[in-house]
């Protein structure tokens, strides 16, 4: 029967990298001195587990490489080995290695033998052995004897009771030799008031003959029960005929060893790794049946209407009835879909103690990381993508916000900086938090590098906040020296790329000497949207619910024309710019005069403007169809999805639509000097 | 058909000796660590245990020994998988009660002929 055992890679992957951050978040907690048996049990059975299924899948060897690190994990364990730093440290890196190594596995590329070879030496070293290969090679080569063997075997007692059964060795000797011969002795036997009949009293001799059986065999079928019984095995008494009985130890056949740099080759293509598999609660997928057999019932409900000729009046309530059941059930059984989907944010948060400990000893700073709110969940695949962001914006605050521990003592803070990673749900968003207690964004710094690029001009006069979202801007870096870690200027642009592309945001707050919080917004999902429709013209768009903070009817009073064609509208003591949607996407309003329609105040990243619409429609939640993957991408929205009467509404992505605005504004600015200049 | 229990924290693992079971004919029920397979070794009656040795929560030993000590479970065949080096763990299993062991790695038609000759 041959089986494929390519069908088990997947999980074995899966569970293997899950190990592997186990192994690593169960070594950083060793690391802070915190010596827990149980821990370390932890620790050692993750590695246990993959060198036992790399050794089952054939991955030889990720298995060698395993091997070592278990035998020292076990020494731990044993307490035969103290814990130190330098043996966590190295653990940690044959972590990495064997990440890599897997990763390299599962892509079909090359393992970097380089680095495997480094942490295996460096492993030895600790185990001071010279070869740590588990590989025994001291076996005799295998006896023959020519004629056969004569097998005394006299089992203990109580032989049976740990399952072991006499009638199968007797079976498997059978199955060995050409001729076998049994004579059992019944010596021992009690008489019948006296046996116990879970005791085995019978011994026997077996006299196997030909078919070229070699002593190991005939051990190995004893292997199980060589504790429990007397085993004799001697060649045939026939002198003359027997060779090669002597057991020749020197002859140790050193080339069995296999060659400990072997490398697994796939010539599979690298296959994209998006369309993995998700774990999910059993009482997740339980909801979910209970939301469908509630649907059948409504169903079964709704389709005696259908049948009845005499439709009348109080079926017409019955019917209002069922459907507002069906609404019910279907929102909650879209709900029920969507938890299956959400995971915790651990999954993002927990690389970085490692990722601060690596960078903290990097930039000799000291640095406590605090997490909070691990629990708090969101979608998987926003889970997937915000973690690079995430990374960067945290080591952004070692590298640039925490002080050296020197410049932090001076300035009478505590020599230990703190980042505080945080997750919490507001409203249908997940915020995340990274805050420091660093130095605080250089204004002053900020502001002359923004000039020097030409992202400002020289008289521009800008809040606090403002100042601060300059570092968003592409091209952006004040790092005095490019770091390896941050600081090539490809950074918070990218940053706020991707997030936006999740429809979230990123925003930063600033205290100088106090330090910096960066603060994300994600929607929890990217596959539905709260949405307000708005009707411009004969065309239907859709505001997501969470960027709306007031409608309102407009007070012409309350309108100002501005240099540059702009309009502002006066609310409270703010000027918000208005925005006539119509313009943008170059369609057909019903009416162009402001107090006709209705504006609706939107904000994103701290901007804010006042969409001009004529008239506001219902709210709903939408389905979000991508217009990157079915059309393709445009400027200032989101996506599209399609409404109840099946036409076709665009959804406005405010942040994208500000930036067009504001791109237009200054498009407009600059034609009006050129203008002026001309004349 | 032969009923076995088959005790495995990995769950890969667990599924290779599942299939390989069913594949062969074999009813098959998973547990993933010892106190779980204890569970359900206590609710249904199984011919053969195969069980790994490090597992969280109970070991595989220690799920031995307390299987071993059901009255159901007097004669029945209990076998490690355990890996080559640990000849403690052998012996720390014969002496809890295991009948024998599968040595990892080992491959699917390695496990079917073990299983073959235990079960008969």
């Amino acid at each position: 029967m041959s089986i494929d055992l390519e069908q088990f890679h997947e999980t074995f992957f899966e569970e293997s990298f899950e190990g592997l951050d186990i192994m690593e978040s169960g070594l950083l907690e060793l690391e802070q001195g915190e010596v827990d048996l149980e821990n370390i049990n932890t620790i050692f059975r993750s590695a246990h587990s993959i060198k036992g299924g790399s050794g089952t899948f054939g991955f030889t060897a990720v298995a060698e490489f395993t091997h070592d690190m278990e035998t020292l994990l076990d020494q731990m364990r044993n307490g035969e080995r103290q814990v130190s730093a330098s043996v966590v440290d190295t653990l940690l890196g044959c972590v990495d290695v064997l990440r890599n190594m897997l990763n390299a596995i599962k892509d079909g590329s090359e393992i970097d033998v380089a680095s495997v070879a480094d942490m295996t030496n460096a492993l030895k070293s600790i185990l001071g052995e010279e070869s740590a290969s588990s590989v025994s090679t001291n076996e005799a080569s295998p006896v023959v004897a020519a004629k056969g063997w004569l097998v005394h075997f006299k089992p203990e007692l109580d032989i049976m009771k740990t399952g072991n059964d006499t009638v199968r060795l007797l079976r498997e000797l059978n199955s060995l030799a050409e001729r076998v011969e049994v004579l059992v002795d019944n010596e021992a036997l009690p008489s019948l008031v006296e046996i116990d009949p879970e005791e085995c009293y019978q011994s026997w001799a077996i006299n196997l003959i030909g078919g070229d059986v070699s002593e190991d065999d005939i051990r190995e079928v004893f292997a199980w029960v060589d504790d429990e019984c007397e085993l004799n095995i001697e060649p045939l008494a026939d002198e003359e005929n027997y060779v090669g009985t002597e057991r020749r130890d020197d002859d140790r056949r050193e080339s069995k060893t296999p060659d400990r740099r072997a490398i697994e080759r796939r010539n599979k293509p690298a296959k994209a790794s998006e369309s993995s598999s998700i774990r999910v609660n059993i009482s997740k997928v339980d909801e979910l049946i209970n939301m469908v057999g509630e649907l059948v019932i409504t169903q079964s409900m709704l389709s005696q209407f259908g049948e009845d000729e005499n439709f009348n009046e109080t079926y017409m309530e019955r019917l209002k009835d069922g459907l507002t059941q069906l609404e019910t059930h279907t929102r909650e059984l879209q709900e029920s879909v969507m938890r299956i989907r959400m995971m915790p944010i651990s999954f993002a948060f927990q690389r970085f103690p490692r990722l601060v400990h690596d960078l903290s000893a990097h930039f000799d700073k000291k640095i406590e990381l605090v997490m909070t709110g691990e629990t708090t969940e969101l979608d998987k695949t926003v889970l997937e993508k915000i973690g690079d962001p995430l990374v960067h914006l945290v080591r952004n605050s070692l590298d640039h916000g925490i002080e050296a521990p020197d410049v932090r003592v001076q300035k009478g803070k505590s020599e230990t900086g703190a980042i505080h990673l945080s997750a919490y749900h507001q409203g249908g968003n997940i915020v995340i938090e990274i805050k420091d207690d660093g130095a605080g964004l250089n204004k002053a710094k900020i502001l002359e590098k923004a000039k020097q690029n030409g992202l400002i001009g020289h008289d521009d006069r800008l809040t606090d906040d403002q100042v601060y979202d300059l570092i968003f801007r592409p091209g952006f870096s004040t790092a005095d020296v490019v770091s390896d870690v941050s600081g090539r200027g490809v950074g918070m642009d990218v940053v706020r790329r991707n997030i936006r592309e999740l429809g979230g945001m990123v925003e930063v707050k600033s205290m100088p000497g106090e330090g910096s919080v960066f603060t994300i917004r994600l929607p929890l999902t990217l596959a539905i949207l709260d949405g307000q429709l708005i009707g411009i013209g004969e065309e239907t768009y859709i505001l997501p619910v969470i960027s709306i903070i007031e409608s309102l009817q407009v007070k012409p009073e309350c309108i100002n024309a501005v240099a540059g064609n702009a309009e502002v509208y006066r609310l409270r003591d703010e000027y918000i710019p208005i925005v006539r949607l119509y313009q943008i996407f170059g369609i057909e309003p019903t009416s162009e005069i402001l107090n006709e329609g209705l504006l609706v105040v939107v904000e994103a990243e701290g901007k804010k403007i006042a969409i001009f619409v004529d008239d506001l429609l219902s709210q709903q939640q939408v389905v979000i169809k991508s217009l990157k993957t079915n059309f393709k991408k445009i400027e200032g929205l989101s996506g599209a999805t399609i409404l109840g009467d099946g036409t076709v509404a665009l959804i406005i992505d405010i942040a994208e639509l500000i930036d067009l605005y504001q791109k237009n504004m200054a498009r407009a600015v600059v034609s009006i000097k050129g203008g002026g200049l001309a004349a | 058909m032969a009923n076995i229990l088959a005790v495995d924290d990995s769950s890969s693992m667990r599924q290779m000796v599942a299939f390989t079971l069913k594949g062969a004919g074999y009813q098959v029920v998973e547990a993933a660590d010892g106190q779980e397979a204890l569970n359900k070794a206590k609710s249904q009656n199984f011919d053969l245990v195969i069980t790994d040795v490090n597992m969280p929560i109970m070991d595989g030993i220690t799920f031995i020994r307390h299987l071993r000590g059901e009255a159901n479970y007097k004669f029945t065949p209990m076998l490690m998988l355990t890996t080559e080096s640990s000849s403690d763990k052998k012996a720390a299993g014969k002496a809890a009660g295991a009948t024998g062991w599968i040595v990892k790695p080992f491959n699917p038609d390695q496990l079917l002929s073990t299983v073959k000759k235990v079960l008969g």
